[in-house]
């Protein structure tokens, strides 16, 4: 069985069609890239899967679970997380506290018992410190965990970004152009840290615009156009297929 | 009154620490505006009625219910922690996507109310409250320090050691700090930033009654002392910083000993002028407050 299904959605903003009749499946331990042109729907389509909007038409399903209708933090929960294309950090707080804060969903004190040191709180609050620490070693950011987040380059800010939505122990994880700004050295550090969360059974599903990295890593790939699946597959087919050789030319026509 | 004559060393220190005094309790003042402000992005304008209300609350309990002093203390500050809770679930919460203008002025709003019902439930008259530990000044290198002036002290203390373990060491502290930065990230991050917003307001009203109750048995209370008591405290969060709780503390003692030196060094004439001078010119001139970080360059 799939781990998320996603069957027909469809998303309009006003008379523009974003995401149309978009169907596809994840299966557990993949590496899913979508790929397409700008503006094709990828990140709409994530913000869909998220919680963070609503589509006009269509459902997802998670681990059996229908997730259109949710609220963002409930996604989480049920064991979905994300990055995004501009990374949302917090900025003033130090790596480790964002990873720590990314541990919220599976806390299980409450806000106000946690503070108050109740029983029990002392010892959860010392195992969200180890996994926290754990997440910022998996990519490659133990040296930094005391390092105020806005004072990381952008390539370890990346990396944090995926460290705090990992901390939430997530099953599946979408990440929205994780290579963006990346240099050669950095997007191959990146890929390494793929390949670490897969072997961890976590699911990923990425937004890329780096063929390079996309071809290199993931198993299987959705091309969007237009907001329309137009191809569907493992790489070596989908770099051969005319329909989609023929979305990216028109677009390098138009963008010359 | 001009002060014509030089001031000698032990005036000076007077003035030092009568700014301390004030200082302290625009601070007090100050961090409520600073964490409201960083949970909604609005100024709340009722912050001075909670300062209103923790005198005029303590005062009650102790003259109208009969309860001992540190009690009576205890039980004006919880009890106006509870109104700030209950403004923001009953006033703020159903408009809280509305933007800050829109909440700012809600709490203009819930401003006027609870200086009315002050008015009526406590009636118009100055209300004095018993000093919480009787006896003379302490003498400090030739300058008197009042008993109750190191309460305000020590209780201010208190309260910002309190404030910091709360925000550097608890998971509360963390989503709060998480909400100000960044509120949709720490949505997504599964934080309730609806409770983070009511626990903010809980906070500010406590933190403000405690000034309100602990200046209270030097200069009385009333239910009109809400207003100006407000505009000290935005002044002295704007000289630190809005938005960052430790600067906000910073801003409180430095407004406070800048007006207690206007009145040493000028005339006692400018002292409520100092605070809006100040306001003013960190609007003008850095708009991110003296002790804050200016905030950073996004990505």
């Amino acid at each position: 069985m799939s781990l998320l299904a996603v069957r027909e959605v469809t998303k309009r903003f006003g008379g523009l069609t974003a995401v149309d009749a978009v169907s596809f499946d994840t299966h557990e331990g993949q590496i899913k890239a979508i790929i397409g042109p700008n503006g094709a729907g990828k990140t709409t389509l994530f913000n869909v899967l998220t919680g963070f909007e609503r589509p006009e038409d269509g459902t997802v399903t998670f681990d059996g679970r229908e997730v259109v209708g949710m609220r963002p933090h409930r996604v989480v929960r049920a064991g979905v997380a994300r990055t995004f294309q501009n990374t949302q950090l917090f900025d003033e707080m130090s790596a480790l506290e964002n990873a720590l804060v990314g541990r919220f969903p599976r806390t299980r004190t409450g806000m106000f018992s946690a503070s108050l040191r109740l029983p029990g709180t002392a010892k959860e609050e010392r195992l969200a410190q180890e996994e926290a620490a754990k997440t910022l070693r998996l990519v490659g950011l133990g040296d930094a965990s005391s390092v105020p987040a806005g004072d990381l380059p952008h390539g370890r800010r990346r990396l944090l970004e995926i460290a705090r939505a990992l901390a939430t122990e997530p099953r599946l994880m979408l990440l929205d152009e994780p290579a963006a700004g990346l240099n050669s050295s950095e997007t191959e550090a990146l890929a390494e840290v793929l390949y670490r969360i897969r072997a961890e059974g976590i699911t990923l599903l990425v937004v890329e615009h780096d063929m390079g990295l996309v071809m290199e890593v993931s198993d299987d790939i959705v091309v969007l156009n237009e907001g329309k699946k137009i191809a569907e597959g493992p790489p070596r087919l989908i770099q051969k297929d005319p329909a989609v050789i023929e979305a990216y030319l028109g677009e390098e026509e138009a963008d010359a | 009154m001009g002060v014509d004559a030089e001031v000698t060393g032990s005036e000076l220190l007077q003035f030092i620490i009568a700014g301390l005094k004030n200082g302290s309790i625009y601070a007090l003042v100050a961090l409520g505006f600073t964490i409201v402000y960083a949970s909604t992005k609005a100024i709340n304008f009722a912050q001075g009625e909670f300062y209103m209300f923790g005198g005029m609350f303590a005062v009650f309990f102790l003259s109208g219910l009969g309860m001992p002093l540190a009690l009576a203390a205890l039980v004006s500050v919880i009890t106006v922690t509870a109104v700030g809770l209950g403004f923001d679930r009953v006033a703020i919460r159903p408009r809280r996507d509305a933007g800050p203008l829109t909440l700012i002025i809600i709490t203009i709003g819930g401003s006027m109310v609870f200086q009315s019902f002050a008015r009526h439930a406590f009636g118009p008259d100055e209300r004095p409250l018993p000093v919480f530990t009787a006896g003379p000044s302490i003498d400090f290198f030739g300058a008197a320090i009042e008993r109750q002036t190191l309460w305000i002290w020590a209780l201010t203390a208190v309260a910002v050691v309190a404030l910091t373990i709360l925000y550097t060491r608890t998971k509360l502290g963390r989503a709060m700090r998480a909400c100000m930065e960044n509120r949709e990230a720490a949505r997504l991050m599964g934080i309730d930033t609806n409770r983070v917003v009511t626990i903010s307001f809980g906070l500010a009203a406590g933190l403000g009654a405690l000034g309100g109750l602990v200046v209270t048995p030097l200069t009385q209370t009333a239910f009109n002392v809400g207003p100006s008591m407000g505009v000290k405290g935005f002044a002295a969060a704007i000289l630190g910083g809005l938005g960052n709780p430790l600067a906000a503390v910073a801003g409180g003692i430095t407004l406070g000993l800048l007006e207690s030196l206007s009145i040493g060094f000028l005339s006692s004439t400018y002292k409520d002028v100092i605070a809006l001078a100040v306001l003013l010119a960190v609007l003008v001139l850095r708009p991110e407050g003296l002790f804050s970080r200016a905030s950073r360059e996004k990505m």
